[in-house]
């Protein structure tokens, strides 16, 4: 074997490892992430996290219940708001648009979905807070419910094309309407696919910080009905990292656990969804 | 018998009567309405978002001009607005971010599509995915916690010994900072990176590897020589993809980048992004030019992204059509 | 007599250039390459069966036989690129010039023994530099614009690229880009040249200027070609080996195969009566 040859075999094998080593480190972090918040946010999770308010600044023992219930009301706006939006129009683009109309719609959702996240938070705050003077859950209901809309749209969309076309014929074969072949077909056929992108989007908002910040604002206390400012889990994280007390940082901790876990597990229940056809009982 | 759950149509003549069909007919109609309606808010949505961003800063871009890009003067009181030292802080993070993020994202890319098995490869993208989704403010915590104190106590002194004659690395160094923040930006979007290179590696034809190993490659120059140029440009697409990421980032950036509208040639030095400076003083601008000051910086923002993510997509495409058919009989 | 009364395997039939074994009417020719008791599986599954059999030095040798009957997998452990493929587990010997390839290091091998695949890939370069690929990763010295001109004028290309040179492989016709992949194999002067059905997806005419092409390059290096197509192998080839589910059928000189077939498989498999 000649030196040349040796020496790009040793180039191969040196930079082959490279890449390897890429992957590990990539992937490493993960894991590391992964294994600081639950070493730091188990810790700090209790009963109080779950149950108590924000105590006044520089005491200790309060909790995030507030943010927990806020974030909820805000996700239950946001899908109230993207879900419909993006299933029905998906349903208009598979099944009755022209490509034309498909384009231009397709083409806005996709922008819509590269918009960053802040500049959707200054969005709702001229749409909803400005004209009512108001800062309130819906606001920040609203600028998530936006922020789903294309993730919904565009894989709903995908997963109805992808209904074959025997199917389809086989209903209207029989006589049945465009409606009740929709209905009674084509959407149970695509249901896990439905499902998965309505859940992925759901975890992609539900982490969502920036649009926030001036829409739902923060509450230390409970918010009453909608139209009240709300405390939120990512929102909470974000202020009390930044704060100086250790009280606080360790709850920004359990909270970072917590949220992180919950969009964690609904990805991967979407995802087994998906692949391994997990069977997925009509509503 | 309730039959609303069939598909068969309602008892009827088969060759029904005008109305029972025209129902039918007006059935769907309605629904396509009802539906068009929904797909129509979507496009409306979006106009009604540019049109607020571009009447939104309308104030701020007649008294400015072109001239917003080149102050770097931020004056709420004497109002003063130029978005220099903000663009200045966007593109510096995003660049340090990608000449970490790229080398890494490729090579694991490569790692994962050309050498692993088949069930490593989808089991650590499986990986890779997941920390795509891991929300943005948890980065911010990893960040304050563990990065700025790593960068404060090892990381900056050391560059500060070894490269400390470059301007780059100098100047007090406190963990915060340009550096930091690109750091932090370079973990949130190596996963793209990663994925959709993998993809595209993973969609060049066999047979070009197999020509380069018949010729007496080795497995490297097989690899880096055919098939990474190959994929190219989705590649780039990717990249692409990942600095629209960087650009758009707000909480990981701002709980780590300083908030400080400086310009500086050093790494080490706190600065500021658009998106940080939009989160931290939107919500109390008060005045109009002030408002529409930072209602134009997130113009520029939403231009940026949308000119990157639409190129990326058209790359992305580009590769897989040439993986598909090339050449003509 | 039936098939099945015959054996099925290669040792009953001395293949005509087998080193030590005089059944030639030929001269004894010498043997670039010499495959003995090759066995080849796939995973759990055996394709192919004791295979022997020499491959003439400059001679044309074709490997013909129904689809599925292991002809491509046999070439392609000629340059040892079942190695790409994991679950590939090769046993026997193969020789080249005498010395067994399993124990050379592969990338030099890849070298001596060159491949052209069934459908054109060029790579995405220009013409110059497909040609100029191996020469390129080997370091040569060889001054690049004549190698890549000899390489050209060999694969009957160089007139129609020589004004060319730097457009985009991707330009060219398919023919054109079959002739190319062939340049480029040729570029680093193998000492055997192994083609996978290298005009199965290309039209008549351009069949016809490659056939054309192989008889010439036997003076340059040894041939060997699979094929499915039988009357091209009558044509062009010396040697014809005819495979059967793995298994090594018969081995004569092409003449001899297609006009008096000893074994009663391949004279139905060359009368069309199956494949």
């Amino acid at each position: 074997m000649n030196p040349r040859l040796r020496w790009r075999k040793f180039v191969s094998n040196f930079m082959l490892t490279m890449t390897g080593c890429c992957a590990l480190v990539a992937v490493s972090v993960l894991f590391f992430i992964l294994g600081y918040l639950v070493y730091n946010g188990g810790i700090s999770i209790n009963w109080n996290f779950f149950t108590k308010l924000p105590a006044p600044v520089g005491e200790t023992g309060g909790g995030m219940a507030n943010a927990i219930v806020g974030s909820a009301k805000l996700l239950l706006v946001a899908t109230l708001i993207g879900v419909p939006i993006g299933f029905l129009g998906a349903i208009y683009l598979a099944e009755f648009s022209g490509s034309k109309v498909a384009f231009v719609v397709r083409y806005a959702a996709d922008l819509l979905n590269g918009a960053p996240s802040i500049v959707i938070g200054m969005f709702a705050f001229a749409l909803v807070v400005h004209p009512f003077k108001q800062f309130s859950t819906l606001a920040g209901g609203f600028a998530l419910g936006i922020m789903m809309i294309p993730i919904t749209l565009r894989s709903t969309e995908q997963f109805l094309l992808a209904v074959p076309r025997t199917l389809r014929e086989g209903a209207m074969a029989l006589g049945a309407s465009k409606w009740k072949t929709i209905q009674t077909v084509i959407v149970p056929a695509a249901y896990r696919g439905i499902l998965t992108a309505i859940l992925l989007a759901f975890a992609r908002v539900a982490g969502e910080t920036a649009p926030l910040i001036f829409t739902a604002l923060g509450n230390q206390y409970w918010s009453h009905g909608w139209t009240e400012p709300t405390a939120s889990l990512p929102v909470m994280i974000y202020n009390y990292a930044l704060s100086p007390y250790d009280d606080w940082h360790r709850q920004a901790w359990a909270a970072g656990l917590v949220l992180l876990a919950l969009i964690l597990i609904i990805n991967i229940v979407a995802r087994a969804i998906l692949s391994r056809g997990i069977s997925v009982p009509r509503a | 018998m309730s039959t609303s759950s069939t598909i068969l149509p309602s008892a009827g003549p088969v060759a029904g009567s005008r109305s029972f069909f025209g129902r039918l007919r007006e059935g769907d109609e309605i629904v396509r309405l009802i539906t068009f309606l929904f797909a129509a808010s979507v496009v409306l949505i979006t106009l009604l978002l540019v049109f607020e961003l571009w009447q939104g800063s309308v104030l701020a871009r007649h008294k400015f001009g072109f001239a917003f890009f080149r102050t770097s003067v931020w004056d709420p009181v004497f109002e003063q607005f130029g978005g220099l030292p903000f663009i200045f802080g966007t593109l510096v993070t995003s660049a340090v971010s990608l000449l970490i993020a790229v080398p890494l994202g490729i090579g694991a890319a490569i790692f994962l599509a050309e050498l692993a098995p088949a069930r490593v490869s989808d089991t650590l993208e499986f990986f890779i995915d997941l920390l795509a989704a891991v929300p943005s403010v948890i980065y911010g915590v990893l960040g304050v916690f563990i990065v700025v104190p790593l960068m404060r106590v090892y990381i900056q002194p050391a560059l500060k010994n070894t490269l400390g004659f470059l301007p780059l690395f100098r100047g007090p160094a406190y963990g915060i900072g340009f550096l930091t923040a690109g750091v932090v930006l370079a973990i949130m979007v190596i996963p793209y990176i990663i994925s959709v290179s993998r993809e595209v590696l993973l969609s060049v034809p066999r047979d070009q590897r197999e020509a380069a190993l018949a010729l007496g490659s080795t497995r490297w120059e097989s690899t880096w020589k055919v098939v990474v140029p190959f994929a190219r440009t989705g590649i780039m697409g990717s990249i692409f993809l990942a600095l629209a990421r960087a650009l758009g980032e707000t909480m990981a950036v701002t709980m780590v980048i300083g908030n400080t509208p400086a310009i500086s040639a050093s790494l080490f030095s706190p600065g500021y992004s658009i998106a940080a400076v939009i989160a931290n003083e939107y919500a109390e601008a008060s005045g109009e030019l002030y408002t529409q000051s930072l209602v134009e910086l997130g113009l520029v923002l939403f231009l940026l992204t949308f000119i990157l993510n639409g190129l990326a997509r058209i790359l992305i495409l580009t590769t897989s059509q040439r993986g598909s058919g090339m050449g003509n009989a | 007599m039936h098939a099945s009364v015959r054996p099925a395997v290669s040792v009953n039939i001395t293949p005509p250039v087998t080193t030590g074994a005089h059944r030639e009417t030929t001269a004894p020719a010498e043997m670039r390459m010499s495959i003995s008791k090759v066995n080849f599986w796939y995973g759990p599954k055996q394709t192919l069966f004791d295979i022997s059999l020499g491959i003439a030095t400059s001679k044309v040798t074709a490997l013909i036989g129904p689809s599925g009957c292991g002809k491509s997998t046999l070439l392609r452990t000629l340059d040892r690129m079942h190695e790409t493929i994991r679950n590939a587990r090769l046993e026997g010997e193969i020789l080249l010039d005498g010395k067994d390839i399993l124990d050379q290091d592969v990338t030099l091998l890849r070298r001596r023994v060159g491949m052209v695949f069934q459908r054109p890939n060029p790579f995405p370069k220009s013409i110059f530099e497909n040609v100029a690929y191996g020469l390129r990763i080997n370091g040569s010295k060889v001054p690049m614009a004549e190698a890549v001109e000899k390489s050209l004028r060999h694969a009957a290309l160089w007139d129609e690229v020589k004004d060319h040179l730097h457009k985009s492989a991707y330009e060219l016709s398919g023919g054109q880009q079959q002739r190319l992949c062939i340049a480029r194999a040729l570029a680093v002067e193998p000492e055997v040249l192994l083609l996978d059905e290298p005009c199965s997806a290309l039209d008549p005419i351009s069949t016809a200027k490659i056939e054309e092409l192989l008889v010439q390059l036997k003076d340059l290096c040894t041939i060997v070609t699979v094929t499915h197509n039988m009357q091209q192998a009558a044509r062009i080839s010396d040697f014809t080996a005819f495979l059967l589910t793995g298994q090594l059928i018969e081995f004569s000189p092409t003449p001899q195969l297609f006009t008096k077939p000893s074994d009663p498989r391949t004279e139905a498999y060359i009368t069309g009566r199956f494949g």
